[in-house]
């Protein structure tokens, strides 16, 4: 096949330039969305622990009459 | 990895992509056959020969997964095999769209080349619903880790297959009788090629990340929900399902 002209040509290489940064955003995308996750379970599991850490150290009432 | 391996690496890969598309549309001459069109090459065959290096590696740590039975060694044989797979799409599609420019058509079902790169990439489309449909963890990973050695052993076998068909249409660039690419276009190629390995490597250090902290979110929701309260279903348990950040 003859080579084609660079109008004609220019629009199947950007395509295929086009595609491989579609594909790239969309991957970039899912990352930072589990990412995202990550970081939200992260600030809940430290919620907890603070939590926790506040009734470890509230006395007992029994203990505090004795 | 440290994050600021991580950003140097993404900074690494953006610069040595951006200089070689630079250099492809700047630098590179035109190839005197297929002209404009060509400028496809230094995108689809870097993907191309990168995707197939990636489902080797996914082996190579397969077989050390099952010589040492660490799972650190299953987790790089799933991400390099998953990283492989996006950029196997990725070359299947900027591969018909060079098609129909340079032959008139999106696919060309007697071509050894495409057929076995699609064979190549449908068997390992299949290590999803392999791993997957096993529940128990340690079978899971021996189970994928015999089959990303059976597979990556393909790969090679494949590929020198291939070279010896005889070819219809698709073109042998590297090492032909006729001489090759010339010194422009083969230092286009490197950068290219540079670029996209790093972008592989810097995707499966992104995933291998996600999935370590991911673990490690795990193993501390389980030592709070077990420590001290025990009894019924903690908080912890609540915001996250069990399985959740396993895959």
């Amino acid at each position: 096949m003859p080579a084609l002209p660079l109008d004609e040509a220019g629009k199947y290489v950007a395509a295929a330039y086009v595609v491989f940064v579609v594909l790239l955003v969309v991957y970039i995308g899912i990352m930072a969305a589990k990412l995202s996750r990550i970081s939200r379970e992260i600030e809940e599991i430290a919620e907890l622990a603070e939590q926790r850490r506040a009734e470890e150290q509230e006395p007992e009432p029994e203990e505090v009459r004795s | 990895m440290k994050p600021s391996t991580l950003r140097t690496l993404v900074l690494l890969t953006a610069l040595l992509i951006g200089v070689g598309f630079a250099l492809v549309f700047f630098y590179a001459s035109n190839e005197a056959d297929q002209g404009f069109i060509q400028k496809i090459f230094y995108l689809h065959v870097p993907l191309a020969i990168v995707a197939l290096g990636g489902f080797v590696l996914g082996g190579i740590h397969a077989i050390r997964h099952l010589r040492s039975g660490d799972p650190v060694h299953d987790a790089r044989s799933y991400v390099s095999i998953h990283a492989s797979v996006i950029f196997g799409v990725a070359v299947l599609v900027t591969g018909a769209i060079w098609a129909k420019g340079s032959w008139g058509k999106w696919w060309v079902w007697d071509e050894p080349t495409l057929v076995s790169f699609l064979i190549v990439f449908l068997l390992y489309c299949t290590y999803y619903p392999l791993r997957y449909a096993i529940e128990d963890r340690d079978r899971q990973a021996r189970y994928a880790s015999v089959f990303a050695i059976t597979a990556g052993a393909f790969v090679p076998l494949n590929f020198m297959a291939v070279r010896a068909a005889e070819s219809l249409v698709h073109p042998r660039t590297f090492g032909t009788v006729e001489g090759g690419m010339p010194g422009d276009m083969w230092l286009t190629f490197l950068v290219c090629f540079a670029g996209i390995a790093l972008l592989w490597v810097t995707l499966v250090s992104f995933e291998l990340t996600a999935k370590r902290t991911s673990g490690q979110l795990s193993r501390l929701r389980r030592a709070l929900d077990d420590g001290g309260h025990g009894g019924g279903p903690g908080v912890a348990r609540r915001i996250a399902p069990s399985g959740a950040g396993s895959r």
